[in-house]
């Protein structure tokens, strides 16, 4: 049987998290002994790149009513599609918001924001994120049909390289299957790194004293090829974009390494990182909070350590 | 408009996170229960409706009586009634089902809540209850303006925002930005007083058939204690994310 996956993609590019959602797929599928079919969407993108994470089969979609994302008309392709047990969703903004549909849609039952790989496949047993980070829930789905969605930057891109074949698929979906429709759609310069896709990220708070400030903390990102992030406080007085804001209320993200400069480390604030890799704190007060929770740590000025620290990362970089 | 507002009653942010024994459970001793912080936008922006549009607003959860004292906050910021759906909030179809029919029932044009809780992160319960109904469903909305029947509601997407239309009946789910932190109301004495005698009506759950199961908890492993590198010799923080930690 085959597992589905939806292979997201932004401007007919997949996403990493797409990638993410199609290893999980392959690690559900080692023990399993099925095969993993990915549904791509609008995709100008190779298939070569869904091979290389075990994707054996790819069914291409090309249709103008998905043009725009509706969660039910996606939904509805995606039950369409199906054909096995298992579908794969990443818990990106829209495949967080396609499962819900696409579970009932397939009478299935619906296990969101895995963080690994399951222990077992009789019954589906995996652990998922809870209490923001604090704590790691293990669930098993008795039996039948499941939707599943992959928490972001949890279970990682795995490569399981296969030869696949693609498909073109037609689907019976029109704009009347939009219950909700996109007026206008606004984005800014792709060029900047996903918050939630990156690896590494650098973030900064209320120690930075002005947005004026932000120079070398956009410079650090620029270095190390890092998305960059900020506290709430900051973001709330509008030093910084509120698509930066990470934390309770805001994103919460997981890189490999975080990087915060002049953040306290309020629990607000924890809850949006704690999941990170690797937590590296820089603050002039000794008793900051966040030294507890870091892997790493510098006490003192911002303003002399960060230059510093860009000059040793230019150097490491070469 | 009829808005009904679906609130979770959660461990405070701050609450220190615990399991019992036998790692079945959370572990309420001595935790302070508060209204789901993506919760608070959703109740903010139906009482602006209601101060605006005259939008009558119902709020609903699903818990034992444990979870009342959060429901009369609801009522003190300005919901008109509340409905406690008499069962412990298991899984997120049950609490789905509970909700849609509740909604159906009291025919509500305008479905509001958090788009996640704090404690379980299942994200799942606004889209199954959009689902279980038919109804529109935006998710992640951090904008929402209402004239008549019709509704423009903002949605953020990866990179930038989405504007979407629809009509009455629609499940929205909101998060920060739908109203600003400094716009969220908190109940006043007066509120406080009034909501005593606000109706707050117990029902009883319409019993589902689950196949997710929870076998337990556990805490994540602990970081360890921080290494402290000298400012005076920031290449050695450089040398450990590289060699230690393996992370650049």
């Amino acid at each position: 049987m085959a597992i589905l996956v939806y292979a997201e993609s932004h401007d007919g590019q997949y996403k990493k998290a797409a990638f993410e959602a199609v290893s999980y797929a392959k690690s559900i599928a080692d023990k399993s002994g099925d095969t993993v079919t990915a549904v791509a969407i609008n995709v100008t993108d190779s298939s070569d790149s869904l091979y290389k994470y075990g994707a054996n089969k790819v069914l291409k979609v090309s249709n103008d009513a998905l043009k725009n994302f509706s969660p039910n008309a996606y939904a509805k392709v995606l039950a369409e599609l199906h054909d096995g047990e298992t579908i794969v969703l990443p818990s990106t903004n829209d495949g967080a918001t396609i499962a819900p549909l696409l579970a009932l849609k397939t009478n299935a039952t619906l296990v969101t924001n895995l963080i690994a790989a399951p222990s077992n496949v009789s019954p589906f047993t995996a652990d998922r994120k809870a209490f923001s980070g604090k704590g790691i829930e293990t669930i098993e789905v008795t039996g039948g049909p499941k939707v599943l969605t992959v928490l972001q930057n949890a279970f990682g891109l795995k490569e399981n390289p296969v030869s696949g074949t693609e498909e073109t698929a037609s689907v019976s979906v029109s704009d009347a299957d939009a219950k909700v429709k996109v007026t206008k759609v606004e984005q800014k310069s792709s060029d900047k790194i996903d918050l939630k896709e990156a690896e590494i990220v650098v973030s900064a708070g209320r120690g930075m004293k002005g947005p004026e400030n932000w120079g070398m903390i956009e410079e650090m990102a620029n270095i190390l090829g890092a998305a960059t992030a900020c506290s709430k406080p900051v973001a709330d007085i509008h030093w910084r974009p509120h698509e930066e804001h990470v934390g309770q209320t805001g994103k919460a993200i997981a890189p490999k390494l975080y990087i915060a400069v002049g953040i306290s480390g309020a629990i607000q604030h924890l809850a949006g990182v704690n999941s990170s890799k690797t937590i590296v704190v820089i603050n002039s007060d000794p008793e900051a909070p966040f030294f507890k929770s870091a892997d790493y740590g510098i006490v003192g000025d911002a303003f002399e350590i960060v230059p510093k620290l860009n000059e040793e990362l230019r150097k490491f970089k070469g | 408009m009829k808005v009904l507002v679906c609130i979770s009653s959660v461990p405070d942010t701050t609450a220190k996170i615990n399991f019992t024994g036998d790692g079945k459970e959370f572990d309420k001793n001595g935790v302070q229960f508060v209204i789901n912080p993506h919760d608070e936008f959703s109740l903010t922006r139906a009482v602006q409706l209601q101060e605006t549009q005259g939008a009558k607003i119902t709020v609903i959860t699903v818990g034992d009586a444990s979870v009342e004292p959060v429901m009369r906050k609801a009522l003190a910021i300005g919901a008109d009634d509340a409905i406690r759906v008499n069962a412990d909030a298991r899984d997120h179809f049950f609490v789905a089902t509970q909700i849609a029919k509740v909604a159906k029932e009291g025919g509500y044009d305008l479905i509001l809540t958090g788009k996640e809780s704090i404690d379980y992160n299942g994200g799942a319960v606004p889209g199954l209850v959009a689902g279980l109904l038919d109804y529109g469903f935006i998710n992640g909305c951090v904008g929402l303006t209402v004239n008549g029947t019709s509704v423009e509601a903002v949605r953020e997407i990866d990179g930038g925002k989405e504007t979407l239309s629809g009509e009455f009946p629609l499940v929205i789910a909101g998060q920060k930005g739908l109203v600003e932190e400094t716009e969220l109301r908190i109940p006043n004495m007066r509120g406080i007083m009034a909501a005593r005698t606000k109706p707050l009506n117990v029902v009883e759950a319409e019993q589902t058939e689950s196949k997710l199961k929870v076998v337990g908890y556990v805490k994540p492993p602990s970081r360890g204690n921080v290494t402290l590198i000298d400012k005076d010799n920031v290449a050695e923080l450089v040398r450990l994310l590289h060699e230690e930690a393996k992370v650049i």
